[in-house]
């Protein structure tokens, strides 16, 4: 939970689901290979209406935006990890949100790729799009240099440790459930 | 204490006596599936992390299912189901739903379609076991009495190679859904009145039990439609207890053995919500939200451009029947699309009849569109050319599941999800339309 990281914000409000974060037409794209999870960051936010404004410009595989403030209930509807991986392949570390959806969540535990944080406050309402901040982990706090106020993070818990290890297998290897990885099996 | 079903199946997959809601355990898994959407990246993820001559934790208890882009000549896509096709061989899993001629799906007879219902179907779904699947609608499984959740990719290939996986206990709500279902309403309509109830986040990290003499009535496609659509609430699983109902659908298509549990009497529940159901009227979700709930005689001035009857949620063989009734006789007002979840959905559609026609015969004659192969179409847009896909800002009634922007393809088009009978009375006027004004 150390992650310190300074840089933009792109916010968004309630219910952003998985399509509207990589729409299905995107999903043919997998993950697991190295071209096609830059391919899927190039997509991340696509669906999203268009009131939001682009998040990712024209032509870039990456965002200048590498965190995320949303409301409620981010990350809602299908269990496509290709959501998360798409926010963290096109250059987002965390996301600040009041509450997220249980797969989504889990998602970015298991797969190390985000930080999902959450506040109490409804930041969306309160930052807006471009604005410069600073998330210090250690302290749990964020901090928007254009208000010039600081907001408190709920703590990550026990998916701190996990994110930290970078993902449910290095966890689980590190706490013995999972044997250690030998060289020779590491493909 | 006692403990609710779902509680009692996580404590036997987890080798205790008991457990307590948000506790992490550790459990045994009894069926993993995926499909061709996301099985390529647990393929990648199982590769990467076991080693790239790794052997699966059980070749029997992995079922892969292609369903969702088949139809279609994208490539990728196409390159994904090859993809299943290679690891199903070189791991020699058990239940491999292939499919390789893509012109014409009845030549692949180990084809099936939609993973949810030809799990149900082809005797995976099991009461008291643990299912995880790598799509948020394997909840579906619930009406079975068993504990089935959606995962991601990593947490599939972890299961992959183990066979476990590490989990919080959910609190239960219980839903209690009493008295005679009226001759208009499906549980597709209970669904969307619960969802309008608690919102699209009001069951987040719980269990949605549903229980009541109108959830004993319902047949197993009811209670699949039910359990199917709690990942709508947000909901981690959704669970139905057994009964005969249930044991009559299992034991004719499994002979694996299985054991049932039920919620104990002195169990502790999140919350308790009842419901008379006979007091309730057909409802639609209106755009853009699945929870953003109304009557379907509040909407009766919304025209619309299709309808669309399919997915594992609204495209079982009862949903065909139930639009059938209505449609009989008359003539649709809008280009209807149907599209059967699974084969055997569509073979149904050729043999079942009503008052001497067949389910078939009844839609054609009506101008609805040719019945499609069986997939998961357009419920969730997919690749441009996919069947039913709305490529166009127009606006749809669908027995479908969601409603977010742009799910169906664009995102301007407008999506209505009700019941199967709300879509044919729809269909047969061209505006939403309440099923009453065609059922007597």
């Amino acid at each position: 939970m150390g992650i310190t990281i300074r840089g933009k914000v792109f916010v968004v409000d309630d219910n952003i689901d998985t399509d509207q974060i990589i729409p299905a037409e995107y999903l043919t794209l997998v993950p697991s290979k190295v071209d096609e999870y830059e391919k899927l960051g190039s997509y991340a936010f696509i669906g999203l209406p268009d009131r939001y404004g682009s998040f990712i410009s024209s032509g870039a595989l990456k965002t200048e935006y590498p965190i995320i403030i949303a409301g409620e209930n981010f990350g809602c509807g299908s269990s496509r990890e290709h959501a998360p991986i798409a926010l963290g392949a096109s250059g987002v570390r965390v996301v600040v949100a009041q509450s997220y959806a249980r797969i989504f969540f889990r998602n970015c535990v298991a797969t190390g790729e985000l930080y999902p944080w959450e506040t109490e406050e409804r930041l969306c309402d309160l930052f807006t799009t471009g604005q410069e901040v600073t998330l210090e982990g250690d302290r749990c706090v964020i901090v928007n240099h254009s208000l010039g106020r600081e907001y408190p993070l709920r703590s990550l818990g026990e998916a701190g440790p996990v994110i930290d290890a970078g993902g449910i297998f290095a966890y689980a290897r590190s706490t013995g459930m999972i044997p250690l990885r030998s060289p020779q099996s590491a493909g | 204490m006692g403990m609710t079903l779902t509680e009692k199946i996580v404590a036997r997959a987890a080798g205790r006596q008991t457990v307590e809601p948000g506790e992490n355990v550790w459990v045994d898994v009894d069926l993993l599936m995926t499909h061709d959407v996301c099985g390529p990246g647990t393929i990648g993820v199982f590769k990467r992390e076991f080693g790239q001559d790794a052997k699966v934790w059980n070749r029997e208890k992995i079922v892969l299912i292609p369903d969702h882009y088949i139809f279609t000549n994208d490539e990728r896509a196409n390159r994904n189901v090859d993809i299943l096709r290679e690891f199903a061989h070189e791991q020699d899993i058990q239940y491999f739903y292939d499919i390789t001629d893509r012109a014409d799906f009845k030549a692949n007879p180990d084809y099936k379609g939609v993973c949810h219902i030809a799990l149900a179907q082809e005797g995976h779904t099991r009461p008291g076991e643990v299912m995880f699947g790598t799509d948020s609608h394997t909840c579906n499984a619930g009406a079975f009495g068993q504990f089935a959740t959606g995962i991601g990719n990593t947490d599939a290939g972890f299961i992959m190679g183990t066979g476990k996986l590490l989990i919080k206990v959910p609190a239960t709500m219980r839903f209690v859904l009493n008295g005679d279902m009226p001759s208009y309403l499906l549980s597709k309509d209970l669904i969307l009145h619960i969802i309008g109830d608690i919102s699209v986040s009001g069951a987040t990290y719980r269990t949605m039990e549903f229980t009541g003499t109108a959830v004993e009535q319902m047949t197993m496609d009811e209670r699949m439609t039910l359990c199917n659509m709690v990942i709508e609430a947000g909901g981690k699983n959704g669970v139905i207890a057994p009964d005969s109902t249930t044991l009559d659908y299992v034991t004719s298509r499994t002979k694996v053995p299985f054991e049932c549990v039920h919620s104990d009497d002195n169990a502790r529940f999140f919350s308790d919500r009842y419901y008379d159901v006979s007091q309730l009227e057909p409802v639609v979700a209106k755009p853009h939200s699945p929870d953003n709930r109304a009557l379907v005689r509040e909407c009766r001035d919304v025209k619309v451009d299709r309808v669309y009857i399919g997915s594992c949620t609204g495209g079982k063989t009862s949903d065909f029947v139930n639009a059938a009734r209505l449609i009989q006789g008359r003539q649709v007002k809008v280009p209807t699309y149907l599209v059967p979840a699974t084969q055997k959905v569509y073979e149904d559609l050729f043999t079942m009849k009503l008052n001497h026609q067949t389910l078939s015969e009844i839609f054609l004659a009506s101008g609805c569109i040719e019945p499609s192969a069986p997939s998961c179409a357009a419920c969730l847009g997919g690749p441009k050319d996919t069947f039913g896909r709305l490529n166009e800002p127009e606006v749809c009634v669908s027995t479908t599941n969601r409603n977010f922007p742009g799910r169906m393809g664009n995102k301007q088009a407008q999506v209505y999800l009700a019941s199967a009978y709300t879509a044919a009375a729809t269909a047969l006027t061209g505006f939403i339309t309440d099923p009453r004004d065609f059922l007597t």
